[in-house]
């Protein structure tokens, strides 16, 4: 379990955060919504302490152990251009070796197992640079896969992906936690994709929580557009709702740039 | 070779007869033995030293500062050595006080460097090369003005800071050793975190790298070495931008490879440098920071040209 209590995050003395409590229980798939500067990327950051916040992140009670516990994979992640992938995948075991180890082949079976699970096998030695946006994507979660930690942290994960990709690498994602047992918290602009993975949706605005729930209690128009001001249809298909944007009939055309 | 010209082939045999369990007629004389022995060995062994660190540090600094122009000059360290020897030659007037005050003038840059860093911008990479390039502005500009009102230490300060690798035998030697067997434990234990670090502050500190910490003993490890070989050696320019990059162009990104190949390649280039500076104009010298310069960018840019030019 991982467990928010009153989290508040001050840039330059303006809040972007907070307070928000949340707790995710074992097991858990979230989603975080909301438009940009929400304050999902925040939220996320405050857990894999690489932001300085007021309030506590724990797991039930007990102190978290950076790279340990959590898999962070950042919205915009570096990736060396000359880097090899089953190499950068190995940064992925850093929280497991001392600081002056040398891995061990348990390190690299993980890794290769990593790389199997996510299709990468036949690039494990090509550079980063190399990669298309798909496949650079799949080779961060791979790394993050890699460190074995309980609790996943995903900023984004399918921003740079096409449909198939997207649906791809969360399928992954869902088989890793269902037979692992991980605990997943997504930040997502998807609306519907993220509908269809997470068990539940929590719709962050200006910084605070202002919904939860089932992704059917989420995702209704009234929430969506209060938040995100655009025009926005919500279609209800069997397997859960979808999301279509709506060009309004009299306003003016919406700029493409935003 | 050299000025004393001693024959290579019994500098050969002399170098094998003081091995342990050899005994072989060298056929040099007294003389040259101990010329050998008490002014050429201790020199060839300082510019390895020294080489090694000025490699392997600018190496570990590129590593943690993610800044392919980074190497210890950078925070300050030359500059302030350059205007600590300059102190010691203009003001007290004895050069045996040369290599303290290029050591304290050299720490002291990076400490002032790093102080000003913090408290501009935290603990941003960037603040703190910025900080280094506004105090070695400054520290240079004492300097100038220091050499401009006692002209007659002009040539003096402008050969040490040239690079040199005038001995007065091992003491020099075991001077140094200890900072440089500190810097190359420390900074040879620090290379695969120095890979992490590639990936950025953030994603380091969320593989449970205490990245401060492990910036700040790198930076600790390489800046004291780094002022100590240039108070032994002077302000020897370019090796620990060249060498590194020369093996990271020839070898590949991972630190892993690049920090114990700059010890070896740096090294081998210093006292091959040093060869250079002994007999091209011999029985004068050449500053050796001259040679490394005039041999080393050519170099350099061939080797850039050759791994970056179409393929």
């Amino acid at each position: 379990m991982i467990v928010w209590s009153d989290v508040a995050v001050r840039y330059d003395g303006k809040k972007v955060l907070g307070p928000v409590s949340l707790e995710v229980a074992d097991g858990e798939w979230v989603g975080l919504i909301g438009p940009n500067g929400a304050g999902k990327t925040t939220l996320l950051k405050t857990a894999v302490g690489v932001v300085a916040h007021a309030g506590s992140v724990s797991l039930g009670g007990r102190e978290k152990r950076p790279g340990l516990d959590m898999a962070w994979m950042p919205q915009r992640p570096h990736l060396p251009e000359e880097m090899g992938v089953a190499d950068y995948v190995m940064l992925g075991r850093t929280p497991h070796l001392g600081y002056l180890a040398a891995e061990t082949k348990h390190d690299v079976e993980v890794v290769r197992l990593a790389l199997d699970k996510l299709d990468l096998g036949e690039f494990a030695r090509r550079p980063l640079g190399t990669l298309s946006g798909g496949e650079a994507q799949r080779a961060v979660l791979a790394r993050a896969l890699a460190q074995e930690a309980p609790v996943l942290l995903l900023d984004e994960p399918t921003a740079s992906l096409d449909v198939g990709h997207a649906v791809e690498v969360l399928d992954v994602v869902d088989d890793l936690r269902r037979r692992e047992g991980l605990t997943v918290v997504m930040a997502a602009h998807d609306l519907t994709l993220a509908g269809r993975f997470v068990d539940r949706l929590l719709l962050m605005s200006g910084g605070l929580l202002v919904a939860e729930g089932s992704p059917e209690d989420v995702l209704t128009e009234a929430n969506l557009i209060a938040h995100y001001g655009a025009g926005i249809r919500v279609i209800h298909d069997p397997e859960g709702p979808v999301v279509v944007p709506v060009r309004r009939a009299n306003g003016p055309t919406p700029d493409p740039a935003d | 070779m050299g000025a004393a010209g001693l024959d290579p082939l019994e500098v050969v045999r002399a170098l094998l007869d003081a091995v342990p369990g050899i005994d072989i007629e060298s056929g040099l004389t007294e003389l040259e033995t101990s010329i050998l022995f008490e002014i050429r060995l201790p020199r060839v062994v300082l510019g390895a030293m020294v080489g090694a660190i000025l490699a392997v540090a600018g190496a570990s600094y590129q590593g943690v500062f993610r800044n392919a122009l980074a190497d210890p000059y950078l925070l300050g360290v030359a500059a302030g050595a350059g205007l600590g020897a300059t102190i010691a030659f203009s003001v007290t007037q004895q050069s045996t006080l040369l290599a303290p005050f290029a050591f304290v003038g050299g720490l002291g840059a990076v400490v002032v460097t790093y102080a000003l860093g913090r408290s501009v911008g935290g603990r941003s990479a960037t603040s703190l090369i910025l900080s280094g390039v506004a105090v070695a502005a400054f520290a240079t500009a004492v300097q100038t003005y220091l050499l401009q009102q006692n002209v007659e230490t002009l040539r003096e300060v402008y050969s040490w800071i040239l690079g040199r690798l005038v001995t007065v035998g091992w003491s020099d030697v075991v001077e140094l050793l200890p900072y440089a067997v500190v810097a190359v434990v420390v900074l040879f234990g620090a290379r695969r975190l120095l890979d992490v670090l590639s990936l950025g502050d953030d994603e380091a500190t969320a593989l449970g790298v205490r990245v401060s910490r492990v910036r700040g003993i790198v930076v600790l490890a390489a800046t004291l070495a780094t002022a100590a070989a240039v108070s032994a050696s002077g302000l020897i320019g370019f090796v620990g931008i060249i060498v590194p990059h020369t093996i990271r162009l020839l070898f590949g990104w991972s630190y892993r490879v690049i920090v114990p190949l700059s010890l070896l390649f740096g090294a081998s280039f210093l006292m091959l440098a040093d060869i250079a500076a002994r007999t091209v104009v011999a029985p004068a010298e050449l500053p050796i920071g001259v040679v490394t310069a005039f041999v080393g960018a050519p170099f350099f840019l061939l080797v850039l040209r050759t791994m970056r030019g179409p393929s």
